[in-house]
């Protein structure tokens, strides 16, 4: 039975669309699928890896760039951005992870923090490129609904599901997991951890970069400060992993679930909408304290605590 | 046929400390070398040395005739010097089995094989009933077999042991002499740090007695046990007495 779940779950996404959803459901679905993509993306180096990154707006944001100019300066649709981003993103990865992966723990998080910043500022000034702030706007949709991004987006999460899953049953997971327990032993063993760091970094960075240009395509616009965003995409790609659970298959995927729902949410709260973030830098202390491992992590933890409830 | 490690003439600073001056000695193959010392005398600097976490600031290593000083520990264990810690590192959230299995991989493609072999270590080093603790649950002496188990599933034609006795009670100990001389009847190479004078001065072939860096005797149990240096270093000066 739990084997066909993933079937059934893509079975039931993949008919939704049929069944005349808003426009405005499909967009959060939309949203939804994206951010595990992002999630699935950061779990494969944070979760199983061990190394966390504060910085996976820089993949997000290449890969939004990279369709964004294909299509400004080079004229050509941005869809072909999701295809060539894989290229531009693992360069970028293997420039970033030399220089970043020397780094170990707390270090590389804040390394990994400035190279999403140090782009941003770079994006915002290579106004000959980038169009700087003024950022680029797609003036041709492809499709005027959104069932056919939806498509597009469920193909790309089957995909990194797929390739996450087979990376972590592999000799690639044993490695990941061995550097992430503890690096020094994992050397010891022959393991070469830089290789196999760098490996996984550009794994997470290229799924990142997919969703990245994928967003370009679909939201018809971007600019330096949402695709480059600290709070807005590197610190959301972190607790969508943490909320969902570290180091699962479905923790990203439910994490994404929670997240745009609960951004969603309280976004439509008036007055209070306005500081979200604040919610979510409550929910992750609160998570951080009492759930460690996350809603698919602690789950026996959670429903003891139902029980208890019951109980009194 | 040369030794088949040879140190030659390894020192290591740390800053002003000279943590090793100037050792020289060889490991023949399938002998069980025991290294001893008082606290601090650089034993398990010496095995970061061989093993590659540092390298020699003075003198070279040699394994099978190849210079690996310098190279870098994954490197060296694929040659086939594998090691285990004095501080145990086992890979906490994975299961036993996944913990050797992970060690396996560096001789073998498939999972199949990496599974067999890490099975067939398993039993060799008794933990096979252990297989799916994860190995933070692991009482210490198990996890002492569990470095040593993981060390040979990487098919080593050496292997460190660095006090792999300490903290065990007798019955554990006991267990542990049996593998290693298990380990030395598969042709295996064994360099041991251990502080239980009986357990070493049976186990080895060979001793190297460090102190303050410096290697102030070698030979075999019998001639170590008598040598008036090595007395002093363990004992203190007796004239002063």
């Amino acid at each position: 039975m739990k084997k066909f779940l993933p079937l059934v779950l893509l079975a039931v996404l993949a008919v939704l669309p049929l069944l005349g959803l808003s426009t405005y459901l499909l967009h959060i679905l939309i949203l939804t699928i994206m951010w595990s993509v992002i999630g699935m993306a950061w779990n494969l180096l944070g979760g199983y890896c061990g190394q966390v990154s504060f910085g996976h707006a820089a993949f997000f944001g290449i890969g939004a760039y990279t369709a964004g100019i294909l299509y400004s300066k080079v004229g050509i649709s941005a869809w072909w951005g999701i295809p060539l981003s894989i290229l531009v993103v693992t360069i970028f990865a293997l420039i970033i992870g030399f220089i970043c992966l020397r780094l170990r723990g707390p270090f590389f998080a804040l390394g990994t923090l400035a190279v999403g910043v140090i782009l941003r500022v770079l994006a915002e000034n290579l106004t000959g490129l980038t169009d700087g702030n003024l950022g680029i706007m797609i003036r041709e949709r492809t499709w005027v609904g959104k069932t056919w991004y939806f498509y597009i987006i469920l193909a790309l999460a089957t995909l990194a599901f797929i390739l996450v899953k087979k990376v972590i049953e592999s000799k690639l997971g044993y490695y990941f997991v061995a550097i992430r327990e503890d690096q020094d032993a994992a050397e010891s063993l022959g393991i070469d951890t830089t290789y196999y760091k760098t490996i996984a970094l550009c794994l997470s960075a290229v799924m990142t970069g997919l969703a990245g240009a994928f967003y370009t395509s679909y939201m018809g616009y971007i600019d330096p400060k949402v695709v480059f965003a600290l709070h807005d995409i590197s610190i959301v790609a972190i607790m969508v992993v943490m909320v969902g659970g570290v180091a699962t298959y479905w923790g990203p995927v439910l994490g994404s679930v929670i997240m745009v729902l609960l951004a969603e949410g309280i976004r439509s709260i008036p007055r209070l909408g306005a500081a979200h973030h604040t919610f979510f830098g409550i929910l992750l202390i609160i998570i951080i304290i009492f759930m460690p491992n996350g809603l698919t992590g602690d789950i026996s933890k959670i429903k003891r605590l139902f029980r208890i409830g019951k109980n009194v | 046929m040369s030794a088949l490690l040879e140190i030659k003439g390894v020192s290591r600073f740390f800053g002003g400390l000279a943590a090793l001056s100037d050792v020289t000695f060889n490991v023949e193959r399938g002998d069980i070398l025991g290294l001893i010392g008082p606290n601090g005398a650089g034993k398990t600097t010496l095995f970061n040395v061989v093993n590659g976490f540092y390298g020699p600031s003075q003198g070279e290593v040699f394994f099978n005739g190849k210079k690996i000083s310098g190279l870098k520990p994954h490197q060296i264990c694929a040659l086939g010097i594998a090691r285990t810690f004095q501080v145990v590192k086992p890979l906490q959230r994975m299961s036993v089995l996944d913990n050797v299995i992970a060690s396996a991989y560096l001789r073998v493609k498939s999972k199949a094989q990496a599974t067999k072999t890490a099975a067939d270590i398993l039993h060799f080093t008794d933990l096979y009933d252990d297989r799916d603790v994860p190995s933070k649950g692991l009482p210490l002496g198990k996890r002492k077999r569990l470095e040593i188990a993981r060390a040979l599933a990487t098919r080593p034609e050496m292997i460190l042991l660095d006090e792999s006795f300490a903290g065990l009670n007798p019955t554990e100990q006991n267990e542990c002499v049996d593998i290693i001389k298990r380990i030395k009847g598969n042709g295996i190479t064994i360099m041991i740090i251990e502080h239980h004078m009986k357990v070493i001065m049976s186990l080895s072939d060979r001793i190297v007695v460090l102190n303050y860096g410096q290697k102030i005797a070698e030979g075999n149990p019998e001639e170590v046990r008598n040598n008036p240096l090595v007395i002093e270093a363990y004992l203190g000066d007796t004239q002063g007495a």
